[in-house]
């Protein structure tokens, strides 16, 4: 392999493993706030002590999402210098506000976990809101950096030298505002999907009806409302990126659905493989006029084809897949959301049926797959670019070679670093176990439960 | 120059925050090791509770570090970014493993021993390769020959001047470490840890000067021109030894009322001073070399524009994160509820 493709895998695995850990990071004080507030709002403590478990599980994660996103944010540097010379001299910004945002969450959340029970209540509520306040923010921040790489702003390249130079505009390129809250939503369905999957397992593993399997189920229908709202908000904000795609990337839509000619009334494909040589999308499930209408509200929009454009500018055509996994994990999600809200406030039922539960149990490791086939749908279809139709990948990698050990020495760490998470995980829940903590607090009632 | 220089003295302050809060972080890992089998002294607890709010919010300098090059230099994080890919590399798998398992050390209780180990002896390594970034700059070890950056490894890790540094690094990391919890355990009136650090530092403050005068002497042959440099501010180089004997003094000799010898505060205070004075004094010889001769900070310098708007959110954040950072110290480093809370 060349040094451009192990530099690609590296880093794509280096993103692949850290966006696990950061998407539950931003995820988790968003739904312990919502526990604190149903606390407030309903004063059931079982409220209290989901959000204290999951606060826990939270800290172990940043153990590693930490020092991933410190490699991240080196490797960038080290991998793509090429490439981080133009962030640098244009669309610094994100960055440097992502420091701060950094600082909040370090500083908030070492005083919510280890100084909780010296602050006064209203404190601790306030250091969780600039917790999950500081984690959205660097991921959105972050993604704005993403963003300003399929839709550049705020330069001109004249003569081989950045000119012209607005920072601002950068900042605010075309789809800051559609690609960051797609992440932000998306990571608050994967949070709530995650956390489903572990009560769903745990309402399997205890007997029905007893004090641990109603604490569960409390917190499976929490999180399955919460996700469902979230999945549906995050499909609606998907359509508006799919719009932008086509009005920025078009050929990036195009490889999404595999059309090779311009068309109006272009139909959707869903599922199957782009095929070169026949130019078509083998064993879809087409929709007729459906693509149109996903592009520009309307069937008579013009959807341009990969054929439009040269060849050698055409991302991979596999990106097809990876877009539908995403989109069809997100339409399950809603369904699932919908289906729970159904079952149990309309029809009134007080218990899924086992094989559901079995359902919620995937939910989460899907959400997590959505995360990951949408980045490397949205990174790998920007290539051959780094800074679309600005910079190429092959033009930003490092010169330095070496990388193959490199790559064998990170990967060989982030598969460690994975199971020793999982066992840390286990090991701790083992020995707290929730009815321990359901039964100390049945036996006291302080109000400072963070100690 | 103004622009310039008004961002690396940004750069410099960060990195010598950095330096400081990572000597106190790595260092009080390595003595949670050290000291964990003596229950009695309660030395390992101290060091705990010192490093386990601060080390997050420690990791983030090192990536404001990062930022901060490629947003203010962006021509320099080129060739540093390439000469550095191995070296990084290295600092990046040692970290990882370092913060990963002292999180997990909270965590899992019957493990800890192994897991305070794991991540104390990465974390002593890890400022003996940061250190390697200051010889690199001083030039030789770099090969800018057909357009290509490499980093000559072979040369670099033959060279004298680099096991000064490295010697310098472990050194003062685990002095400054030692002083600094010697104040936190006499906070916590931890008598039995406090006689502990406090003797530690005494030995380790004659070691790291001593590191300190063999950097200087490989340096006057490998790096004469940055040597010269540093020997024309003289006089501010015996100022930082003055602190440093002020330092010294404050741990040896003064009695308190309850009798007891030290009086760590001022020596951290001191010990602090001594490594600014010095700090400035390699910085300032060091311009206007990033790595010398061949890159120098104005040929890296961003746009004018991008600076006036990241200079901007500087100041900005910089008076909104400010309330937060002093609570924060007053919460672990004032509060003597948590200082002295009873160890587990
Ligand atoms: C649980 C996660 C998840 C779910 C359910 C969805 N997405 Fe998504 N999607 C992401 C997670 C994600 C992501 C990981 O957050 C991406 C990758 C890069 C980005 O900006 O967001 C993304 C990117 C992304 C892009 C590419 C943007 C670009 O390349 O610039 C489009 C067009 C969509 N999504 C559209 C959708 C649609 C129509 C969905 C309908 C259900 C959908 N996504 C569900
Ligand atoms: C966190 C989730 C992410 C994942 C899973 C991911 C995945 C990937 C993958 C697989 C590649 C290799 C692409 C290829 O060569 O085919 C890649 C490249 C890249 N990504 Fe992403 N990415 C993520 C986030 C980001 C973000 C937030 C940014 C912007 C700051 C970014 C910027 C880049 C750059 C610069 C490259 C290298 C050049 C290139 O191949 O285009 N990525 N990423
Ligand atoms: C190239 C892309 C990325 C880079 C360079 C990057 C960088 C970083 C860095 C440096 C950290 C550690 C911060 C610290 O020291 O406290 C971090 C953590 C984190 N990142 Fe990423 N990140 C990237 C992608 C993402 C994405 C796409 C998301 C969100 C969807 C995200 C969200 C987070 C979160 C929530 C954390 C956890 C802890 C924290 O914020 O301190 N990151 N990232």
């Amino acid at each position: 392999m060349d040094d451009l493709t192990l530099a690609r895998s590296l880093f794509g695995t280096t993103m692949a493993f850290h966006i696990i850990f950061a998407t539950l990071g931003v995820a988790i004080p968003m739904m312990v706030l919502v526990a604190e507030i149903l606390y407030q709002r309903t004063n059931n403590r079982e409220y209290v002590i989901m959000g204290k478990r999951w606060t826990r599980a939270f800290a172990v994660l940043l153990g590693i999402g930490i020092p991933t996103g410190t490699i991240a944010g080196v490797q960038l540097s080290l991998l793509w210098p090429g490439f981080m010379e133009v962030i640098g001299r244009v669309m610094a910004l994100p960055f440097q506000i992502e420091m701060y945002a950094f600082f909040v969450e370090a500083l908030f959340m070492s005083i919510y976990v280890y100084a909780a029970n010296r602050i006064a209540p209203w404190m601790r509520i306030a250091s969780l809101i600039l917790v999950a306040i500081g984690g959205l923010a660097s991921a959105v921040l972050i993604t704005n950096v993403h963003a300003f790489e399929g839709t550049p702003a705020g330069f001109r390249i004249s003569g081989g030298k950045i000119v012209d130079v607005d920072p601002w505009k950068a900042f605010f390129n075309p789809s800051f505002l559609v690609t960051a809250g797609h992440v932000a939503l998306s990571a608050y369905v994967t949070g709530a999907f995650t956390i489903a999957c572990v009560s769903a397992f745990k309402m399997l593993k205890n007997e029905y009806g007893s004090k641990v399997y109603k604490f569960h189920q409390r917190a499976l229908t929490l999180c399955l409302f919460t996700g469902g709202i979230f999945a549906l908000l995050t499909a609606l904000n998907g359509h508006e990126s799919a719009q932008k795609l086509h009005e920025y990337q078009p050929e990036k839509l195009a490889a999404a659905e595999g059309l090779f000619e311009t068309q109006t009334h272009a139909p959707l494909a869903i599922g199957g493989f782009t095929d070169r040589k026949t130019e078509e999308v083998k064993f879809a499930i087409e929709v007729p006029w459906a693509l149109s209408f996903l592009a520009g509200n309307s069937f008579d929009t013009e959807v341009k084809g990969l054929n439009d454009f040269p060849e050698e500018f055409w991302p991979p055509l596999f990106i097809h897949t990876l877009f539908n996994i995403m989109v069809g994990i997100g339409s399950l999600l809603i369904l699932i959301g919908l289906a729970a809200f159904i079952w149990t406030r309309i029809l009134k039922k007080d218990r899924f049926p086992k094989w559901s539960l079995w359902l919620f149990v995937l939910s989460g490791p899907l959400a997590i797959l959505g995360i990951e086939s949408g980045w490397i749908f949205a990174c790998t279809g920007r290539q051959p670019w780094t800074i679309y139709h600005i910079l190429t990948t092959a033009d930003s990698v490092t010169s330095s070679g070496n990388i193959g050990i490199l790559f064998v020495l990170f990967t060989g760490m982030y598969i460690f670093l994975s199971v020793v998470v999982v066992l840390v995980l286990l090991y701790y829940f083992k020995k707290n176990p929730a009815i321990k903590d359901l039964e100390k607090d049945d036996s006291s009632n302080d109000v400072s439960i963070y100690t | 120059m103004g622009s310039a220089l008004i961002a690396i003295t940004i750069l410099w302050g960060f990195v010598f925050i950095y330096a400081v809060m990572a000597t106190m972080d790595f260092g009080a890992g390595f003595w949670s090791m050290i000291y964990y089998n003596r229950d009695k002294t309660k030395a390992t607890n101290i060091a705990n509770r010192y490093l386990s709010p601060t080390w997050e919010v420690t990791n983030v300098f090192i990536v404001a570090i990062v930022v901060a090059i490629y947003s203010l230099f962006p021509g320099a994080a080129y060739t540093l970014g390439t000469v550095l890919l191995i070296p990084g590399s290295m600092i990046l798998l040692l970290l990882t493993i370092r913060s990963a398992f002292l999180v997990f050390s909270h965590v899992a209780d019957h493990y800890r021993k192994m897991l305070t180990y794991i991540s104390g002896i990465s974390g002593i390594l890890i400022p003996a390769l940061l250190i390697s970034v200051l010889p690199v700059s001083h030039g030789g070890f770099v090969d800018f020959s057909n357009g290509k950056h490499t980093l000559l490894i072979r040369d670099l890790f033959t060279s004298p001047n680099e096991y000064a540094f490295i010697a310098f690094a472990i050194c003062s990391t685990l002095f400054l470490s030692s002083l600094l919890l010697a104040d936190y355990s006499k906070a916590a009136k931890e008598w039995d840890a406090y006689k502990v650090y406090r003797k530690d530092s005494m030995i380790l403050g004659p070691i790291t000067l001593l590191s300190a005068f063999f950097i200087m002497w490989t340096l006057k042959s490998e790096a004469p021109w940055l040597y010269g440099k540093m020997m024309d501010h003289l006089p501010l180089l015996l100022v930082s030894l003055l602190f440093f004997i002020i330092g010294g003094l404050a741990i040896y000799l003064p009695k308190d009322k309850n009798g007891m010898r030290g009086y760590p505060r001022a020596a951290v205070i001191a010990v602090t001073i001594q490594y600014m004075v010095a700090s400035y004094v390699y910085g300032h010889a060091h311009l206007p070399y990033f790595i010398y001769p061949d890159l120098d900070i104005q040929s890296g310098f961003t746009d004018p524009s991008s600076f006036r708007a990241v200079f901007t959110i500087y100041i900005i954040g910089f008076l909104i994160l400010f309330p937060g950072f002093v609570y924060f110290w007053s919460l672990f480093m004032n509060d003597k509820r948590y200082v002295r809370q009873k160890s587990e």
